[in-house]
């Protein structure tokens, strides 16, 4: 099939189709629910089951449901709904089940806004919900990006037995791009003999199988911990993933920036290029894992001076970047935080104060 | 002559943490009998509470997830709807279901989800040491109403069935209790009647069991049993309130039976 011109928010959902995932349980919010317009129409035409929840926080347990008897399942939605599902993430992550969670962003804190945000970084990266756990999160700056996303997301998620999660900002959400999905990114069946809980009789082996959460004896839930803590390490070895832009040259400044503001970003190194101005970039496509060999090494560069983080947010991923880069070289911040995207210029105008 | 008693095979052969006189266990047991007369065990997916009832599953010897305080219902409602062949049930207390929950139960009732829930009314939160509960009588001393539940303040009780009966979705909502025999096999015949409702994909069904709790209430069983009999069983009335064939019409609540 050739590409064909789809909005974000649908583009995803009918990427999780592609991908194989028939199921879905949201709760409508803006800058996402365009997603589940599309599918309450698109999954009955395609067997599979759509379902309007309550609320997020029961969203995030008809999830959890759904994941623990082993069948493929995702949810999309925005800043204050993730806030809910947050409690529900905490229980999927130890009771390790599969499962897709997409968050296009609004502005916060609060209600805050509807316009494009990068400000949950914090709370998708290092918790959100209580307890020890992480998810693994994938930042698409693209609408092509955020299918193939969404597309290896459901192998991902069954390989850990945890929740990946796609965090984009409301931007690739409502921009329309041409897009295609890739067939070979279709997720393989899994086996789950072993652990999900479908009914025995189903399974060979005639031992029921149990998905809880609560350890109460402390050698066993730090055992249990310290296995989830195996599954995250297995992450930052095996799932790093960024694009390096314009490294090759002698940059004076690296840029760190992902989603919608690294294309800004992009714009404007191509444009002080033309001026004589060579800035570097890494763009993290997973924010957990971390980049954080690639910042190092490319902030470590002869001719860097310095580091300039670029996000719509107050600075949430600063101080992963400054852990990345170690302290070789400061550690800049440029943001705006309401919705705006910072253009270019003005982007320009920052790295010029920093490198003359 | 066959044996007139065993243990049903979807109990598991263990000893239960629960108290002395606690009707957990004879819930338990009718709900592993009902599993077991149904022939339904190999495709049965249980759903633990938060409450005294959080280790249930070890109870039991078929699949079982554990979820969140008040979420089980959600949780039924995402196996059923991926997986309608499963037959699902939550198994809740007063606080996990008609406090924290309440959410989650009133919209997975009004969807008309077909899973079944067993809903234990024992007035009081037991596994955090007997807090006040949406359902504890006027009155009550609990833990956090050291003066007797006023309910001015609080409110009244609340009564889940009827709530629930209310709303106007097809469903099979009962309400029984456990306090004697006769009433522990009509208990039985509900519990079954519920489970059947949900294997031939009819309703929700909703089986509230007035319980004792006799380690918070501070009594000895007998006299929790004697307690509930005069306190609750008049307000918490018996009976069928809702059947898919007949609506609300056979509303038969009955506290003398
Ligand atoms: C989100 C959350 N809040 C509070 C608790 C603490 N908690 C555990 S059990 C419980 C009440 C249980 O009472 P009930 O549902 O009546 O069941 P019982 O123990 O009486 O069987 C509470 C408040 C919790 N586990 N999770
Ligand atoms: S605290 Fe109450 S409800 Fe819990 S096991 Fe003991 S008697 Fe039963």
């Amino acid at each position: 099939m050739g590409k064909v011109l789809m909005k974000g928010n649908e583009a995803i959902g009918e990427a999780a189709i592609r991908a194989g995932c028939l199921n879905y349980f949201a709760y409508p919010i803006t800058p996402q629910s365009e997603v589940a317009e599309y599918l309450s129409r698109r999954l009955p035409e395609a067997g599979g089951v759509f379902l309007q929840g309550e609320s997020e926080v029961a969203v995030s347990y008809m999830i959890f449901g759904a994941a623990a008897c082993g069948e493929r399942v995702f949810t999309t939605s925005s800043s204050p709904g993730i806030s809910l599902m947050s409690e529900g993430i905490s229980y999927i992550t130890a009771g390790q089940c599969p499962a897709v969670f997409v968050n296009i962003m609004r502005g916060g804190p609060g209600l805050g806004g509807i316009l494009p945000s990068q400000a949950d970084y914090m709370q998708s990266v290092k918790g959100g919900g209580h307890g020890d756990y992480k998810l693994l999160v994938m930042a698409p700056a693209s609408v092509q990006e955020a299918v193939e996303m969404m597309m290896s997301a459901f192998a991902l998620a069954e390989k850990y037995r945890n929740p990946v999660m796609i965090l984009g900002d409301g931007l690739i959400g409502q921009m329309m791009e041409p897009v295609e999905f890739p067939d070979a990114l279709k997720a393989k069946p899994s086996n789950k003999d072993d652990w999900a809980t479908n009914g025995m009789a189903t399974r060979s082996r005639n031992q029921r199988n149990l998905v809880k959460t609560l350890y109460l004896d402390p050698e066993e839930l730090n055992a249990h911990n310290l296995m989830l803590r195996a599954k995250y390490e297995q992450m930052e070895k095996e799932e790093v993933r960024y694009e390096a832009y314009n490294v090759d040259e002698d940059y004076k400044l690296l840029i760190v920036s992902y989603g919608t503001m690294s294309r800004v970003c992009r714009t404007a190194i191509d444009n002080l290029k033309d001026q004589g101005i060579e800035i570097g970039m890494i763009r993290p496509q997973t924010l957990f894992p971390f980049p954080k060999t690639a910042i190092y090494d490319a902030a470590g560069k002869k001719s860097c001076r310095a580091a300039l983080c670029v996000e719509m947010c107050m600075g949430q991923m600063v101080e992963d970047v400054e852990r990345s880069v170690s302290g070789q070289r400061p550690v800049h911040w440029y943001g705006k935080c309401g919705g705006e995207v910072p253009t270019p210029e003005e982007v320009i105008e920052e790295v010029r104060k920093l490198v003359k | 002559m066959g044996k007139t008693f065993q243990k049903p095979e979807a109990l598991a052969e263990t000893i239960t943490h629960y108290c002395p006189g606690c009707t957990h266990g004879v819930a338990h047991r009718l709900v592993a009998e009902v599993i077991d007369e149904l022939g339904v065990r190999g495709k049965t997916v249980g759903i633990a509470p938060v409450g005294c009832a959080v280790l249930m599953y070890n109870y039991f010897t078929f699949d079982f997830q554990e979820a969140a305080h008040g979420r089980a219902p959600a949780m039924a409602t995402g196996i059923k709807r991926v997986r309608p062949d499963l037959v699902v049930f939550t198994y809740q207390g007063d606080g996990d279901l008609a406090s924290i929950g309440m959410s989650e139960i009133v919209h997975a009732a009004n969807r008309g989800e077909k899973f079944t829930v067993i809903f234990i009314n024992n007035a009081v939160y037991g596994m955090t040491g007997g807090q006040m509960a949406p359902t504890t009588m006027p009155d009550q001393r609990t833990t956090t109403s050291p003066f007797g539940r006023k309910v001015l303040d609080t409110g009244m009780p609340i009564k889940m069935a009827e709530m629930l009966a209310a709303l106007q979705t097809p469903a099979y909502i009962t309400r029984q209790t456990l306090l004697s025999p006769k009433y522990i096999n009509k208990a039985k015949k509900a519990i079954k009647q519920a489970f059947s409702y949900q294997i031939e994909n009819t309703c929700f069904s909703f089986v509230e069991l007035v319980s004792t709790c006799p380690t918070n209430w501070g009594m000895t069983p007998l006299d929790a049993i004697k307690w509930a009999e005069e306190k609750m069983l008049p307000y918490y009335s018996l009976g069928v309130f809702k059947t898919p064939e007949n609506g609300n019409e056979v509303q038969t609540p009955d506290s003398t039976q």
